[in-house]
């Protein structure tokens, strides 16, 4: 059993293996169950993933009225041409987008790692589809891949806000991702361990401060650049570039800041965004009572 | 380890917004149903923590009574969960308590009815994972990700041989066991996760050991 990412990158360098193919091995044997069903399960998991980007990019919005429609002006801004980035990571912004958004109206979504941060890892997938044309079986195995990285995280560090603030949600779902992408484009078990690495370290500090309280404001765009973020470090680690702290010491470095961050930016809407004056009005506005 | 399976990272599939406290609170309010074994009457749920601050906003009531409804993480009816216990006739009141938890995550759940009670404390960890932390003022560890049995009994020698020696009988594995008690000779409880199903058949044959109150059991 892999405890760090070195050990996981060990595993499967040593047996030229995949990322992917390690953590299906280990859920095997944790569980006992075959690997049929492990396949069969996360297939699902993409099924729900899919149908929330499709319902999302036709359009949703939130029981508050704070969030959604963000994903259909986007596509629709993609299709004008006219972008000044570029139509994969604009395509994947769109696709966290619809996702959080189908998140923040209650629909049903796959929590990856959370529910707030549900859209990065499925936006940077659907969106590299069409880029990469991968077969079923290789979108299913970006989520095995995806999942060994944040089983790391979670056992070494945190994945929920109230614990460890957004980077630890947001932030932990970007270097999934990132790694993710560089398996799927044909990068070593090293480079998905630097894109991780990478994306991570710019998630650094990132706290949970939710306006009255809701997963709309500002999680469905903090989702927007993560996927953004996700596919930079993945094109940073595919050009060869390594981050000079090793990836597990970032994972160490993400739980300790979490440690230290203030309650009022953990998940508790006291501070940050959540208190500024318009995040205040906001939540007297929609609970008739003010939150602090 | 806390977590042990990667659909711990992927998954689960549920209703927005929150795994952590809306996936995960029903969850809490699920095994609590589970382990009272049936619908109660009433329940009075307490709040602690970030759970306190902002339930509201990630609909960590309705969850949790979903839960207590036996509704999965998924089930759309834990939208309109509030109106389905009125109609069902389980009084909810909620509570927001100012105790600092040990977890920013932490519920208290007391249910009952005409003929018993149960109370139970559950953290949320993240990702929708939970641990059940306290039960009827037992301190105690479940992940919810194996079978589990919990046995009420009375604090006296040879007991936990007893029902170690039932499980064995039937080639079920202990992988985890702590036993607690209030008090030495009275009242104790044993928390056992195991690796196979758990039959009915066995739940009885424990009923019937010397010294033993209650057999619950908890499937995942």
């Amino acid at each position: 059993m892999f405890r760090n990412v070195a050990e996981l990158v060990e595993l499967a360098e040593s047996q030229q293996i995949k990322i992917a193919e390690v953590m299906i091995r280990q859920e095997i044997e944790v569980t006992g169950r075959s690997r049929e069903e492990i396949f069969t399960q996360m297939d699902k998991n993409l099924q729900v993933m899919e149908q929330a980007v499709m319902r999302g990019l036709a359009g949703v919005s939130s029981h508050s009225g704070l969030t959604g429609g963000d994903a259909v002006l986007l596509q629709t801004y993609i299709r004008q041409g006219r972008f000044l980035s570029g139509e994969t990571i604009l395509d994947a912004v769109s696709k966290a987008v619809a996702t959080n958004e189908v998140n923040a109206a209650m629909g049903i979504i796959c929590a990856t790692p959370t529910a707030g941060s549900a859209g990065v890892v499925p936006g940077t997938l659907f969106a590299v589809k069409e880029k990469l044309q991968p077969t079923r079986e290789q979108m299913v195995e970006f989520l095995f891949t995806a999942g060994a990285f944040g089983f790391v995280v979670a056992n070494n560090a945190s994945i929920s806000g109230a614990a460890g603030g957004c980077q630890a949600e947001v932030g932990s779902a970007t270097g999934m991702a990132a790694a993710a992408l560089v398996e799927m484009a044909g990068g070593t078990p090293s480079q998905a361990a630097e894109a991780m690495a990478i994306a991570l370290k710019n998630m650094l500090g990132l706290v949970c401060d939710p306006v009255a309280g809701l997963v709309e404001v500002p999680c469905v765009k903090r989702n927007a650049m993560g996927a953004a973020n996700a596919m930079v470090a993945a094109d940073m680690a595919l050009a060869g570039i390594k981050s000079r702290i090793p990836c597990d010491e970032v994972i160490e470095a993400m739980y300790r800041i979490g440690e230290t961050m203030p309650t009022a930016l953990k998940e508790t809407a006291q501070g940050g965004l959540a208190a500024t004056p318009t995040g205040r009005a906001l939540a007297a506005k929609i609970f008739g009572v003010s939150q602090t | 380890m806390k977590y042990k399976s990667v659909f711990d990272i992927i998954g689960p599939i549920m209703i927005g917004p929150s795994s952590s406290h809306t996936a995960g609170a029903a969850r809490i309010g699920r095994v609590a149903r589970s382990l009272f074994g049936r619908q109660p009457k009433w329940a009075h749920i307490f709040f602690y923590g970030s759970f306190k601050d902002t339930y509201k906003g990630h609909g960590t009531d309705v969850a949790i009574v979903g839960g207590l409804l036996d509704f999965d993480t998924f089930d759309e009816r834990i939208k309109s969960s509030l109106q389905i216990a009125q109609q069902e006739g389980l009084a909810v009141t909620f509570y927001e308590e100012e105790a600092v938890p040990n977890h920013p995550n932490t519920a208290k759940i007391h249910i009952g009815d005409e003929n018993g009670e149960l109370e139970l404390v559950g953290i949320s960890i993240g990702g929708g994972k939970i641990e059940i932390t306290e039960l009827n003022g037992f301190e105690l560890k479940l992940s919810g990700h194996h079978p589990a049995l919990l046995i009420m009994h009375n604090d006296r020698y040879g007991t936990i041989a007893s029902v170690a020696n039932v499980l064995a009988k039937y080639a079920i594995n202990i992988g985890h066991m702590e036993v607690s008690r209030k008090e030495k000779g009275k009242e104790a409880l044993m928390t056992i996760e195991v690796d196979q199903p758990i039959d009915d058949a066995i739940v009885k044959e424990l009923e019937q050991l010397p010294h033993i109150i209650q057999v619950t059991k908890i499937v995942d």
